[in-house]
């Protein structure tokens, strides 16, 4: 649709407003301060900090089985992922061997737990575009893999699966039935996906060429996951620096080079058809053995700094460890997704309207603890 | 002569003969207000379940069905609850206009009641220029969104109140035009007329394809002009909190509420009169008991009212521009064009009669 300038001859004003922290479109405690000249966006300044809980902080007094437990509350809808992260970082501090088992599995729940998060911030970004009915869409399929989860580990959101040196527990022995199951059930269920909002003319109108990302700013502004890849930035860790079982498997990283807002969306889309086919490819020759090798009871570190990334559903999480040789790690810093996905919008949502933004921000997928930790 | 007819007849002979002719007069209208605000009341609250049903139906959900029969009672006690609810609202809004606001729109829509031909004889107040009586009070409730918005001292109100403005005046406009070319065949804007020259064939069977087109168009509009999704720019939950009336609570939040949904069926009654023959029966099946043609009106306009609902719950929200650019780029253009398509069809004779 062309827009044309208008150059008008009243006198229009800027005004200040605030958007959040309790606001339904900033999903959690974002607080938006939004300069506007009528529905135009001029301005737009993230305030952070209203559920920052120190977590880098407390690392520093935990050992190193307990981090992992903090993880979990950060993006909450990746927590395997985060976990897997701070499990790797050990391991390789420590030179473990880890069993094949573990790896396979930690692949499979780290796909599962993609697909599960890319579920409901389809949900929900229907409903930031006023679809109010993807939520429940959403919702169903991912109640499915939180109960496999739950069958698994006893629990559904914060799973603390993993420990460093293998699996909390082997696999409940329904796990790859209900699985392939799954699959089954969610490749009929994503063209649905597909019949409600992708090809809804409402939303494309509202998501092509809204919130357009080049591929320079993309990998200046440091962002990963879907949001640099539909700027055409390859920028997976599975692909470039895969880990756990990922080097086994063949999939490809969903690129697109729109950098708009309905490119994000098909990246994510099409993001759930790989998981899916991951997973496919690993759940019928999950190795035999054990599912955790032993460690002792208190892990120390070498002395030296460490650092591992893997691709949690929102983008690269880097954990970065500089150990003492002591219980605990001297400092402990997380290199989030979201927050330098956040540092974008105000540079893709200005000039756009106010509905332009809540669609932006929605397809940023931003998880407010992984931000704000 | 049925039985529901004479018992309005005996209490206005009744009346006649107890008082004088004027304070009669007067003691009829007052009963006549109070059986449409029940009415008013009923179908509010009804509406208001059916959306929450028919919403679980497209979400996989249940919905409310624990208060009375499948959740008959729910919005009655949802009601009640508002009705105890603390009357907020900020210390530097507009108070008089904050408080004005809720009655402006929930007049609008019960004015706006009063002139459907639910049967021939089940019609309050049958004037000659019934249509336009209709847009011009349907018309007043913006005003008392525009007030809410503005008087309540919050800026996201006030967006929303703007935004409502726009809205609605664009698509009043093509809520006209649409009614106007069916007027061309009809050659009357009295209600109870259009209706008479429906027996004949449905306006929407008579015009045939513009009639389809202004069909389409109308409801369209009409969806916009009560503000309901997706043109709900006006209270947009993801983007302005809940737009006008963010600083309503208790009652004054049930009255703008319940008028959503009344305008709501008044905007399908309007259809079912204009395009499906108002209380007239498919085919003439129950001409011999005109009482039915309560019932056939109803089921007409709770088809499209389900219509509405299932646009309210399956599309995404346009955007403002874009919204704007539906109406003055394509729903106006060729609405002009459909009126002059119309009037050649009336003017030719291609109508379709029986």
């Amino acid at each position: 649709m062309e827009t044309t300038t208008l150059t008008s001859n009243f006198k229009s004003e800027e005004y200040f407003i605030n958007m959040g922290p309790q606001h339904p479109a900033t999903h959690g405690v974002l607080r938006l301060l939004l300069t506007i000249d009528g529905e135009i966006i001029k301005k737009v300044e993230p305030d952070l900090g209203y559920i920052h809980r120190s977590i880098e902080k407390m690392c520093e007094r935990d050992s190193y089985q307990q981090i992992v437990h903090l993880t979990d509350r950060m993006d909450y809808l990746s927590a395997n992922i985060n976990n897997e992260a701070v499990c790797l970082t050990v391991e390789n501090a420590l030179q473990l061997e880890i069993p094949d088992r573990v790896k396979v599995i930690r692949t499979i729940i780290g796909e599962l737990t993609r697909i599960s998060s890319h579920c409901l911030w389809w949900g929900v970004m229907g409903m930031d575009v006023g679809a109010l009915t993807t939520y429940f869409y959403g919702f169903r399929d991912r109640e499915l893999l939180n109960d496999i989860f739950e069958e698994t580990c006893g629990a559904r959101l914060t799973m603390n699966y993993n420990v460093p040196g293998g699996l909390m527990f082997d696999i409940h022995p329904n796990f790859v039935k209900r699985v392939k199951e799954f699959i089954t059930h969610f490749k009929t269920k994503l063209p649905e996906y597909d019949r409600l909002l992708t090809d809804n003319i409402i939303f494309q109108k509202r998501a092509i060429g809204v919130g357009v990302l080049s591929k320079e700013d993309a990998i200046s502004y440091g962002a990963s996951g879907p949001v640099g890849r539909a700027s055409g930035y390859s920028c997976d860790v599975r692909k470039h620096h895969p880990y756990s079982a990922l080097d086994k498997v063949t999939f490809n990283e969903a690129l697109r080079t729109e950098g708009d807002t309905y490119a994000r969306y098909l990246v994510r889309i099409q993001e759930m058809w790989e998981s899916m086919s991951i997973v496919e490819q690993l759940i019928d020759n999950i190795p035999e053995g054990e599912h955790r090798v032993a460690t002792n009871a208190v892990i120390k570190l070498p002395k030296g700094e460490y650092y591992q990334k893997v691709e949690t559903a929102r983008g690269e999480l880097g954990v970065y460890v500089i150990s003492t040789g002591t219980k605990s790690p001297y400092r402990l810093k997380f290199r989030s997704p979201g927050f330098s996905n956040l540092s974008l919008l105000n540079h893709i949502a200005v000039g756009g309207k106010i509905g332009d933004l809540v669609a932006t921000m929605a397809t940023l997928d931003l998880v407010i603890p992984d931000i704000d930790r | 002569m049925n039985s529901a007819l004479s018992i309005t007849k005996n209490i206005h002979d009744w009346l006649f003969s107890i008082m004088p002719e004027t304070a009669a007069s007067i003691a009829e209208m007052v009963l006549i207000a109070l059986v449409y605000l029940g009415i008013f009341a009923i179908a509010g609250l009804f509406l208001v379940l059916l959306e929450r049903r028919v919403a679980a139906w497209f979400q996989l959900r249940i919905g409310p069905n624990r208060v009375g029969f499948q959740g008959l009672l729910q919005t009655m006690a949802d009601a009640i609850k508002l009705l105890s609810k603390e009357l907020t609202g900020t210390s530097k809004a507009d108070k008089f206009l904050y408080n004005l606001a809720p009655y402006f729109v929930i007049i609008s829509s019960l004015m706006a009641l009063s002139v459907f031909p639910f049967t021939k004889e089940f019609q309050a107040f049958d004037i000659n220029i019934g249509l336009f009586f209709l847009i011009a009070v349907s018309s007043i409730g913006v005003i008392g969104i525009l007030l809410g918005g503005w008087s309540s001292n919050n800026k996201f109100a006030m967006i929303g109140a703007m935004r409502s403005g726009v809205q609605t005046i664009s698509y009043e406009l093509s809520i006209g035009l649409s009614l106007l070319t069916m007027v061309l065949i009809t050659g009357s804007l009295q209600l109870s007329e259009i209706v008479e020259v429906q027996k004949s064939g449905w306006l929407i069977v008579q015009g045939h394809i513009p009639a389809i087109i202004a069909f389409m168009i109308y409801m369209i509009a009409g969806t916009a002009e009560t503000n309901r999704a997706p043109f709900d720019m006006v209270e947009a939950e993801s983007e302005l909190g809940a737009g006008f009336h963010t600083e309503y609570s208790g009652m004054k939040f049930a009255y703008f509420f319940l008028a959503e949904f009344i305008n709501m069926f008044i905007i399908a009654a309007i259809a079912t009169t204009v395009f499906f023959g108002a209380w007239l029966s498919p085919f003439g099946i129950t001409e011999s008991i005109p009482m039915l043609g309560v019932f056939w009106f109803l089921l007409k306009a709770l088809i499209l009212v389900f219509l509405m609902m299932w646009f309210r719950w399956t599309f995404p929200r346009l955007r403002i521009d874009q919204l704007l650019t539906l109406e003055w780029k394509y729903l106006l253009p060729l609405n002009l064009a459909n009126i002059v398509i119309m009037a050649l069809l009336v003017w030719l004779n291609l109508t379709i009669s029986f």
